[in-house]
C-alpha cells in the first residue's frame, strides 16, 4: 500500500518556533495554482487574513505553510480565505496517520443506521402481523360473507403501503441506483419481486372488473409483499449484528492503545494525550499502567504483560536498555522510557495494519464464487422471467397468471447472492482476528490458504527449536574442589564479554551462587580468561588453557568432559589455585515448548525437518532430543533457500520457519514463510505469517487456525452454492410436475433471510475455535 | 397457444434479451485519471448503487488516489474491497474516502463492494 506524501491536515499541528505567542502552524495543500503569480496571490490573501501571522506558499509542492493564532482563526477559516482567492484546498478525506485513529464518527453512524434498520423492521413486522390474518379471511366463508371484498382489499392496500414505502423503500432506491450503473444486487431482486406482487395486487384492487372480464379472480398478494419485506429486514438486522462481531478482534486491538502518557517536560511530570507525544520524550510508567507507546527503558525494571501483542501469557522481565511496546501492561515495577516510535510506526499499529490488510485480501478459493456472483443477479432475473413464461404457457388457464406470478416472485426472492459474497471474507476476517489474539499475524488470505495445504515444516534450528543463545547445561565439580568454585568462576566471567561467559554468569545467578570480587582480569586470546578471586588465581577456558598451565585433569573430570563432548556440547575447564576444579558443558538449549510443538505437528500428519549450520553431530543430538527424523546439517546461510527448493522438488508443500535476516530468502522461497519472534522487519516482509511469540507453539496455532478457517470457508461456499442451486429450481416449480410442490414466496423470503445469516454464524463459530 | 400466451412469451423473451444486454453487453463508463502537479493520479468516484465511473484507467508506477464519495446510506456499498492491493475500507455515507495505492504492474484489478455485487475495474497501463 502506498502512503501518500501529502501532509495530513488531521495530524496535530506542530507547535511554532515562536516561544511566546500561542501560535500554531498548519500546512494546506493548495490546488489550482498554475504560475508563480498565483502562489504570490494565495500568499497575500492568507497573510492579510486576520489571525494569520505568517504565510508562505510553495508553488512546486503546492503547499501553504501558515502560522496562525488559533484563538482568532482556525483551519476552516484559512481554507475559506484560500477559496475566496479563487483556489482550492485539498483535504485528503482519510487521515494517512495512524490506523489507530479512532473512528467514533463512523461507529456512531453505524449505530444510527442499525437503529433505523430496526425501526423499519419493527414497522414491517407489526403491519405484516395484521395483514396476514386479514388476507386469510377467505378461509372462514361465514366471516367472508359479511365483508365486502373490495373494501377489504383497500384496507390491505392501506396497511401495505407503509411497509413498502417506509420499510422497503431502501430496496427500491438501491435497485434504481444500481440500474443506473447497470449493476444489480440483492436489492434488485427484492424490489422486482415485491414490486411485481404489489403492482398486480394494486391493479386487482383498483380495477377488479378488468380481471373479471378476462375470467380471472382479482386476487391480491399484499400479505406476500409485506411478509417478504419483513423477513428480509429481519435477515438484515441479524446480518448486521453478526457482521459487527466479525471485526470485533481488530476493534479490540485498536482499543488497546493507551489514551494518555505521563511525560517529563521541563523537569515536571505532566499527563498528556498520547497524540501529543513526541519522539525522544521521557515517559514514566507506574505499576498497573499501560505503556503509552514504543520505546527503550532508561531506568527501572519491571515485569510486563505483553500477551495482547504476542499471545504469550507469562509476563516478561525488562530492565534498562530493553524495548517496551505501546499497549502492553506494566505489572510490578515502575520505570522510565524514551519514546522511539509513535503512531503508525508502533508495534500495535503495525499489527493492526497487517490484520487489516489481511482482511482486505482475497483467498484464491474465492475465485469461483466471485465469478458466479458477478453474473448472478442478472441470470436470476432471466431465470425468473423464463419461469413466468413457462408457467403462463403450461398451467391451466384459470390459474396460469397467478401461478406464473407467484413462482416468478419466489425465484427472485429465494436467490441469495449474499451468501456467496459473505462465505469467504467473513471467515477470513474472523480467522485473522483470532490469529492476532493469539500472536499469529497472517499476512493475507493466500497465506492462510497455503498454511492449510502445508505437509512439511522446515525448521531453522538456532533461535527456533533452540533459544539461540548458549546456556550452561552441566556443571561437574571435581571431588576435591572447594564449595564456592562456582562463585569464584562467576566472578571471573562477570568481567568477560564472551557469550559463553554470559551463560556461566546466568547459570551461577540462577543457582544462587555468592557474588565475589575478581581482580587482575586477563583474557587469554582464543583460550579463555583468568583473574584472582579471594586471593586465589582462577582460570577458565578450553583444554589448551589448562594444558599451557601444566594442569592435568583427574580421571572423574576427564570422564565427564568426554561425555559432554560426545553430546556435542562445548566444554569449559576450570582451575582454582593451580588445581583442576570443574568442567562445564555449554550448549544452545532446546526451548521448553519445542518438543511438544513438534510432536503436535507430527500428529497432524506434517513431517518436520530441521536445518542448521552446525555440524552433523550437534544436529543429530538436537534432532534426537526433539524427535525429528530428518535434518540437514552444515547448511550455509546462502544455501537455506536451496534446501527449501530441494524439499519442494520432492513434491512437498513446505512451510519454512525462521527468524533472522539471513532466513528471508528461504522464507520467500517456501510455499509459506513463518517468521518467528517479534522478528526483524525484513523477515516480516518475506513471511506469510509472523509469530509474535518466540516459540514453535505459534506454528501449531497457525496451522490449526488455517485448517479451521479453510474448513469454515469450504462449508460456507458449499452451503451457498447448494442453497442457490437447489433453491432456485424449487422456487421455479421444477418439483411441481412430480410432487405437486410449489414454494410460497413467503417461505422463499424466510429461506433467503436465514441463508446469509447462517453463513455469517458459521464464520463466527471460528471465534470459539480451539487453536 | 392463445394470444395472451403468445404475447407473454414474446414479451418474456424480449425482456430476457434486454436484461442480458443491459447488464453484460452495454458499454461502461470509463474515466482516465487526472494527474495533479504533484504526480498523484486522482479520480473521483461516486458510489450510489454502483460506481461511476466504474472503469478507471491509470498509469503504472505513479501513485493513485481514488476518492470515493458514497452518496447513499444503503448498507450494500458500505465496504470497499480492492483485494489485489489488500484493501478493505469502510466508506462512511455522504463522505469522501480517499484510497491511495501505487500500482506496480500493468493489468486490470477489480474493486467491489463487500459482497461482490457492485463492481468496478482499475485498469493500470
Amino acid at each position: 500500500m502506498h502512503h501518500s506524501a501529502h501532509s495530513s491536515p488531521a495530524a496535530p499541528p506542530a507547535a511554532s518556533g515562536a516561544p511566546a505567542g500561542p501560535t500554531e502552524t498548519a500546512v494546506l495543500n493548495i490546488e489550482g495554482m498554475t504560475c508563480a503569480s498565483c502562489s504570490n496571490f494565495v500568499e497575500r490573501a492568507l497573510s492579510r487574513t486576520p489571525g494569520v501571522q505568517r504565510a508562505t506558499v510553495n508553488l512546486a509542492s503546492e503547499k501553504a505553510t501558515v502560522e496562525f493564532v488559533p484563538a482568532q482563526i482556525d483551519r476552516a477559516g484559512l481554507k475559506a480565505a484560500v477559496e475566496q482567492a479563487g483556489y482550492q484546498v485539498h483535504e485528503p478525506a482519510t487521515p494517512a496517520a495512524s490506523p489507530l485513529a479512532s473512528s467514533d464518527e463512523l461507529d456512531q453512524r453505524k449505530a444510527q443506521a442499525y437503529a433505523q434498520l430496526k425501526r423499519r423492521f419493527g414497522v414491517a413486522v407489526v403491519l405484516a402481523v395484521i395483514i396476514m390474518p386479514l388476507s386469510m379471511l377467505m378461509l372462514w366463508p361465514s366471516l367472508m360473507a359479511r365483508v365486502s371484498m373490495p373494501v377489504l382489499n383497500y384496507v390491505l392496500l392501506g396497511l401495505t403501503l407503509p411497509v413498502l414505502l417506509y420499510s422497503g423503500r431502501e430496496f427500491f432506491v438501491s435497485a434504481w441506483n444500481g440500474l443506473r450503473h447497470r449493476t444489480a444486487s440483492m436489492d434488485t431482486l427484492i424490489a422486482l419481486g415485491t414490486g411485481a406482487a404489489f403492482l398486480y395486487s394494486l391493479a386487482a384492487t383498483v380495477a377488479p372488473h378488468v380481471f373479471m372480464r378476462q375470467g380471472l379472480m382479482p386476487e391480491v398478494y399484499y400479505d406476500t409483499t409485506a411478509t417478504i419485506i419483513a423477513l428480509i429486514l429481519l435477515g438484515k438486522v441479524l446480518e448486521s449484528r453478526a457482521k459487527q462481531r466479525t471485526s470485533a478482534a481488530i476493534k479490540a486491538l485498536m482499543g488497546l492503545q493507551a489514551k494518555t502518557a505521563r511525560v517529563i517536560r521541563h523537569g515536571q511530570e505532566v499527563d498528556i494525550p498520547v497524540e501529543e507525544l513526541r519522539l525522544g520524550d521521557e515517559v514514566l510508567v507506574r505499576p498497573g499502567e499501560k505503556v503509552a507507546t514504543d520505546g527503550i527503558i532508561l531506568a527501572g525494571r519491571s515485569a510486563l504483560d505483553e500477551s495482547m501483542l504476542t499471545g504469550e501469557s507469562l509476563p516478561v522481565d525488562k530492565t534498562e536498555g530493553d524495548a517496551v511496546f505501546g499497549a502492553t501492561l506494566n505489572k510490578t515495577g515502575a520505570f522510565r522510557f524514551r519514546v522511539t516510535k509513535l503512531g503508525a510506526d508502533t508495534m500495535l499499529a503495525q499489527i493492526v495494519r497487517l490484520v487489516e490488510e489481511a482482511q482486505g485480501s482475497r483467498a484464491p478459493i474465492q475465485r469461483l464464487a466471485d465469478k458466479v456472483s458477478a453474473v448472478f443477479v442478472p441470470v436470476v432475473v432471466i431465470i425468473a422471467l423464463a419461469t413466468f413464461v413457462l408457467w403462463f404457457n403450461f398451467a391451466p388457464e384459470n390459474t396460469r397468471f397467478s401461478l406464473a406470478l407467484v413462482n416468478f416472485v419466489a425465484v427472485l426472492i429465494i436467490a441469495c447472492p449474499c451468501a456467496l459474497g459473505l462465505a469467504t471474507p467473513t471467515a477470513i476476517m474472523v480467522g485473522t482476528g483470532k490469529g492476532a489474539e493469539k500472536g499469529v499475524l497472517i499476512r493475507n488470505a493466500e497465506a492462510l490458504e497455503k498454511a492449510y495445504q502445508v505437509n512439511t515444516v522446515l525448521l531453522d534450528k538456532t533461535g527456533t527449536i533452540t533459544r539461540g543463545e548458549p546456556a550452561v547445561t552441566d556443571f561437574v565439580p571435581a571431588a576435591t574442589a572447594p564449595a564456592d568454585t562456582l562463585a569464584q568462576l562467576a566472578a571471573v566471567e562477570r568481567q568477560s564479554e564472551h557469550p559463553l561467559a554470559a551463560a556461566v554468569v546466568r547459570y551461577a545467578d540462577a543457582q544462587g551462587a555468592a557474588r565475589l570480587d575478581a581482580a587482575g582480569f586477563a583474557a587469554h586470546e582464543g583460550r579463555g580468561a583468568g583473574a584472582t578471586v579471594a586471593g586465589q588465581p582462577v582460570l577458565v577456558g578450553n583444554r589448551r588453557l589448562l594444558t599451557e598451565h601444566a594442569i592435568s585433569l583427574p580421571a572423574d573430570l576427564e570422564h565427564a568432559a568426554a561425555q559432554l563432548l560426545a553430546q556435542a556440547k562445548t566444554v569449559l575447564y576450570v582451575a582454582v589455585a593451580g588445581q583442576p576444579a570443574a568442567v562445564l558443558g555449554v550448549a544452545d538449549t532446546v526451548r521448553d515448548t519445542s518438543v511438544a510443538a513438534i510432536r503436535h505437528l507430527q500428529q497432524e500428519g506434517i513431517e518436520v525437518v530441521m536445518m542448521t549450520g552446525d555440524n552433523a553431530q550437534t544436529a543429530a543430538e538436537v534432532a534426537r532430543q526433539v524427535g525429528i527424523a530428518r535434518y540437514f546439517a552444515e547448511v550455509l546461510p546462502a544455501d537455506k533457500a536451496a534446501k527449501v527448493k530441494e524439499l519442494q522438488a520432492e513434491g512437498r508443500t513446505v512451510a519454512m520457519v525462521g527468524d533472522g535476516i539471513n532466513d528471508a530468502p528461504a522464507l520467500a522461497q517456501a510455499d509459506l514463510g513463518l517468521a518467528i519472534g517479534s522478528g526483524t522487519d525484513v523477515a516480516m516482509e518475506a513471511a506469510g505469517i509472523t509469530l509474535m511469540r518466540s516459540d514453535l507453539q505459534g506454528v501449531v496455532t497457525a496451522i490449526a487456525l488455517s485448517r479451521q478457517t479453510m474448513r469454515t470457508i469450504k462449508q460456507n461456499l458449499f452451503f451457498a452454492f447448494v442453497y442457490n442451486t437447489l433453491g432456485i429450481p424449487v422456487a421455479a416449480g421444477l418439483l411441481y410436475p412430480f410432487t405437486g410442490w410449489l414454494l410460497s414466496p413467503m417461505l422463499a423470503a424466510a429461506a433467503m433471510a436465514l441463508s446469509s445469516v447462517s453463513v455469517l454464524t458459521n464464520s463466527l463459530r471460528l471465534r470459539a475455535a480451539k487453536v | 397457444m392463445d394470444t395472451a400466451q403468445l404475447l407473454v412469451t414474446l414479451g418474456g423473451v424480449a425482456l430476457m434479451g434486454f436484461v442480458g444486454w443491459f447488464f453484460f453487453l452495454a458499454p461502461h463508463q470509463v474515466a482516465a485519471a487526472v494527474s495533479s502537479s504533484t504526480g498523484v493520479q486522482q479520480v473521483d468516484i461516486t458510489v450510489k448503487g454502483g460506481y461511476s465511473p466504474d472503469v478507471i484507467e491509470v498509469e503504472k508506477d505513479k501513485p493513485v488516489q481514488l476518492n470515493f464519495y458514497r452518496d447513499e446510506d444503503n448498507s450494500c456499498s458500505e465496504e470497499l474491497l480492492l483485494p489485489d492491493f489488500n484493501l478493505r475500507r469502510e466508506l462512511p455515507p455522504f463522505q469522501t474516502t480517499a484510497v491511495e495505492l501505487l500500482p506496480r504492474q500493468a493489468g486490470t484489478y477489480e474493486f467491489t463492494c463487500g459482497m461482490h455485487m457492485l463492481r468496478g475495474k482499475l485498469v493500470v497501463k
